[in-house]
């Protein structure tokens, strides 16, 4: 194992980050991996806040933030469906805006304050969101969960900011919650099981109760 | 248990807590990311290496080289994984092709190699590193290409009656359309994982499985060590649809892999290997022939389907639903199978109905209105009550033509109008029905059940909860048979330690897992009756208190200080061939279709359905309502593309394998119409997971036609199909 080092991340770091990330591909390893030694995996210590606590990890430049969550601090509450950014099952919110945790690095976090499906409640201290997808039955096998109540909290957020999307009418007005705009805005969390239906009428009634 | 005679009256007809809509018992851990799925096992399997695996780039062929040099020397790699290191393996009994190649390859991406290192990041990059030189050998890709090579697989049955070609020659009217329906994917969100450890020769496998015994035995049978070595645990799965019916690489992998590494080691399927690694439903080609005299009486129905499947794999018998669903004297049913190189197929949600109604359903459209019948009508008129090919065999319930008209009520059917003359503003809006059916299948299922001196219940079965709602209605029985609320329920599943189950499948789970609970419950009742010197024929279990005449005991008390435990299992006799048991429904779709661009979106959905004692209408609803979902992703989207020069699934992700999402899928109504069917099991239940997607591709299908007047016969309906037929834009 290399000895840690800090960094702090800069474009040359991340395109090397990107090229270790990619190793799959030789091209991108030996295009980008003229100055760097390769040969061992690069090591760097990140602290972030992750639920209100501090955390300090020594990381392989190419773990996901994802990745560190679960088999790092074994926070498996946010799931890996994909790890393309295609599913939105790793939704979490950092700095209070929602990401794929799987698209991003977790070095690329130094400093953040992380929100996970863990800090949002607990099975006896539900978050509102948790509880509405309990009564609508908004879920089925429970593995794109996390991330939906995720993006749910995160997007009724993004309205009440004013925040247009793709299926505003008007970008300039604000942005009203209805079932159109929600759908819309929930439409990178995709549930297999198809609780689609009842995740609107849950997360509608938590937008009625705290609009 | 011996379930051989017609249900009578029995505590589970009290409907206190069964039949009631009780949130999900999971519910807290799983929207609070507690539930600890099969990758998630830090406390159980701490140390875990990390397994990351390699597939085969070619379809078919064998492994000329494998240069393993630099992966081997790469940091972290503790071991590799290859046919030569793994010793002689046998293939599992559900499983086509193997799970482990080399050298022999028999489809793209099957595994060849796990590379197992300290870290993900490593195992990952070490797994690059691989360098494979093949001989590739030519294969069928192509299923139209070689449809007529296709046989007659020795499990299918052709179902002929009368006579078919004289009957439809001489009809009236006749209908004779050929429909395609392409490869589908599972698409579970829980990608197959597993974590493998060994303690000596026993070995325990957290893993995602649906069918925990079936997964225990090829396991075993794979590694060549006794099914006693073997345990499997799989307390929650992220999805299964029939992806995870079987063992799969991930879990033969880890376990090789961790005997190698001697530590535990934990693999999970990149999402990008699922769709070529693992099996798929496979494409069917059906050709259905229809014959009817003006007033609409079928009397000549066809129906020959063809699909492809690996050497020794199975056909997609899309045919399954009409030998049942309709009646006409003179019938041809027909399934043919031929071999392709393609990745495994295998099982899907409603296997056969699925795809089959997806065809049959705008078959009977278009002969409705060939016939100038409103299509409902249409079905009225060959509703059958016996079973067509043997009419001695009665339905123990059909309610088809209920659900019909209940739909139809409640939809708003009487406003469709004809096909392409409906609009709002630039939309031209269709409405369409499909009838729904799935057999209902029940397989013997055993449950152990613990009273304690608290008067708590604990269930022990090693069935499974895949997001269809097992713990609950297996609590609901429970509290229902003990008298007990369900706070002094506790459920516990997926384990192979425990009494073997139904597993989930088939839409039997719910019916046949819960009637095992029952049976076990029923023993436990009569040990706690025996115990107080009560007569169990006269005792009550009520308000957690066991009572005979006027003396009363609490249940806690009655179990003793050690408490008491119950085994039994329930396992079914003739009744399921005396009486075709099935469930039933209708499907109401409304569309809009653009004038401009063909682009369709999904206004409104409506399925009744008849489905036997409904045993917690809010999860069943929740089961149907993604049933439907799925649905309108084999109408409208989801198609798995096949390079056909180099037999693989292109799309093999979820970009390019699009699944419905939020913006796709509109408000869904359920409507249960009331029914027991005494005839299925003491619960009086059916199965209903798969029956909400029976017929609803046909349903969006025939509203895709009534607002546009242009018909697709080939899925999915994608607006590149409609352009060029669309009416002419006003």
């Amino acid at each position: 194992m290399a000895s840690p080092i800090d960094i702090s991340p800069n474009r040359r770091d991340l395109l090397i980050t990107a090229g270790a990330a990619a190793a799959l591909s030789s091209a991108a390893t030996a295009t980008t991996a003229q100055t760097a030694d390769l040969s061992q995996p690069v090591i760097s210590k990140i602290s972030f806040s992750v639920n209100g606590a501090d955390q300090a990890l020594e990381l392989d430049l190419r773990t996901t933030l994802l990745d560190a969550l679960r088999e790092h601090l074994h926070l498996t509450g946010t799931k890996k469906g994909c790890d393309h950014g295609q599913c939105g099952a790793c939704t979490v919110m950092v700095n209070g805006k929602r990401i794929n945790s799987c698209l991003s690095l977790a070095v690329m976090h130094d400093g953040d304050e992380i929100t996970t499906i863990e800090g949002l409640g607990t099975p006896d201290k539900l978050h509102p969101m948790q509880a509405a997808f309990i009564k609508h039955d908004g879920y089925q096998c429970g593995y794109c969960t996390p991330g939906q109540i995720c993006s749910a909290v995160a997007v009724l957020e993004e309205i009440k900011a004013g925040i247009p999307s793709h299926v505003s009418d008007d970008l300039t007005a604000t942005p009203q919650v209805s079932a159109h705009e929600m759908r819309e805005r929930m439409s990178g969390n995709i549930c297999r099981c198809g609780a689609y239906s009842n995740i609107i009428d849950a997360m509608s009634e938590v937008a009625g109760a705290t609009a | 248990m011996k379930f051989d005679t017609p249900a009578t009256t029995n505590p589970i007809d009290q409907l206190k807590v069964v039949g009631k809509p009780t949130d999900r018992i999971d519910g807290p851990l799983k929207t609070t990311g507690m539930a600890p799925y099969a990758y998630e096992q830090h406390e159980a399997a701490p140390n875990a290496a990390y397994g990351y695996v390699v597939g085969a780039t070619i379809a078919k062929g064998t492994i000329a080289a494998l240069d393993l040099s630099k992966a081997e020397s790469a940091p972290g790699v503790i071991t590799i994984v290859t046919a030569d290191t793994a010793g002689k393996l046998d293939k599992g009994n559900f499983n086509t092709a193997k799970l482990l190649g080399g050298p022999e390859i028999e489809h793209y991406h099957q595994a060849i190699a796990l590379v197992v290192a300290e870290t993900l990041e490593q195992a990952r990059s070490a797994a690059g590193l691989i360098k494979v030189r093949y001989t590739k050998a030519k294969g069928a890709h192509d299923l139209e290409a070689i449809r007529t090579t296709a046989t007659r697989h020795k499990d299918s049955k052709d179902s002929l009656v009368g006579d078919f070609a004289g009957a439809f020659s001489a009809a009236p009217v006749q209908l004779d359309v050929t429909y395609r329906t392409p490869d589908h994917a599972h698409a579970m969100m829980e990608p197959h994982a597993s974590i493998a450890s060994w303690e000596d020769d026993q070995l325990t496998l957290w893993t995602a499985n649906q069918m925990i015994d079936w997964g225990r035995g090829d396991v075993a049978k794979t590694l060549g060590i006794p099914k006693d070595n073997v345990r499997l645990i799989s307390p929650y799965i992220g999805g299964g649809f029939g992806g995870k019916l079987f063992v799969r690489a991930d879990a033969i992998l880890a376990a090789l892999g961790s005997r190698q590494a001697k530590r535990p080691v934990k693999v999970a399927l990149p999402r990008s290997f699922m769709f070529n690694n693992t099996p798929h439903r496979p494409a069917t080609i059906q050709r259905i022939r229809i014959g009817a005299s003006k007033d609409g009486k079928i009397s000549a129905i066809g129906h020959e389907n063809w699909s492809g499947d690996l050497a020794g794999g199975g056909p997609e018998d899309a045919t399954q639903q009409t030998k049942f669903l309709y009646a006409g004297a003179n019938r041809l049913i027909t399934t043919r199978l031929a071999v392709l190189d393609l990745p495994e197929g295998n099982a899907m949600r409603a296997p056969g109905e699925a795809p089959g109604l997806m065809a049959l359903e705008i078959a009977i459209d278009e002969m409705a209105e060939k016939l100038g019948l409103d299509p409902i009508k249409f079905r009225v008129i060959n509703d059958t009550q016996v079973d067509p090919e043997n009419p001695a065999r009665p339905f123990s319930q059909r309610q088809l033509i209920k659900c019909l008209h209940t739909g139809a009520d409640n939809f708003g059917w009487d406003k469709r109008g004809a096909p392409g003359k409906t609009r709002d503003g630039r939309w031209l809006t269709g409405m369409g029905v499909a009838a729904a059916f799935r057999n209902n299948l029940t397989m013997k299922s055993a449950a152990r059940v613990k009273l304690d001196n608290k008067g708590v219940v604990t269930v022990e079965t090693d069935m499974t909860d895949i997001g269809t709602g097992t713990y609950t209605i297996i609590a609901q029985t429970a509290a229902e048979m003990m008298g007990v609320g369900l706070d002094k329920v506790v459920v516990k599943l997926g384990d192979s330690s425990f009494p073997v189950s139904a597993g989930s499948g088939g839409q039997w789970g719910a019916n046949s897992s819960t009637a095992g609970v029952y049976a076990a419950c029923v023993k436990l009742r009569e040990m706690i009756a025996k115990s107080q010197k009560f007569d169990p024929a006269k005792t009550t279990f009520a308000d957690g208190k066991v009572t005979s005449g006027r003396k009363s005991i609490d249940l806690g008390k009655a179990a003793g200080a050690s408490g008491m435990v119950a085994e039994d299992f329930i396992e079914f006799g003739d009744l399921g061939k005396t009486h075709q048991q099935s469930t039933f429904g209708a499907h109401f779709v409304e569309v809009g279709v653009n004038e401009v661009t063909a682009e369709i979106r999904i206004r409104r959905m409506l399925a009744v359905c008849a489905a036997g004692r409904i045993l917690n209408p809010k999860s069943a609803r929740s089961q149907v309502i993604g049933a439907m979902t799925m649905g309108a992703g084999a109408a409208l989207m989801e198609d798995l593309v096949i390079d056909k020069r180099h037999g693989f699934f292109v799309n093999h992700d979820l970009a390019g394998y699009e699944v419905p999402v939020h913006a796709d899928i509109p408000h869904q109504e359920v409507i249960f119409l009331d029914e027991t069917d005494p005839m299925s099991s003491p619960m009086k239940a059916k199965g209903v997971g798969e029956l909400g997607i029976c017929g609803v591709g046909a349903a969006i299908a025939n509203a895709v036609y009534n607002a546009t007047a242009v018909r697709v016969r080939h899925y999915p309906i994608t607006l590149d199909k409609l352009l060029k037929d669309m009416p002419q834009i006003a």
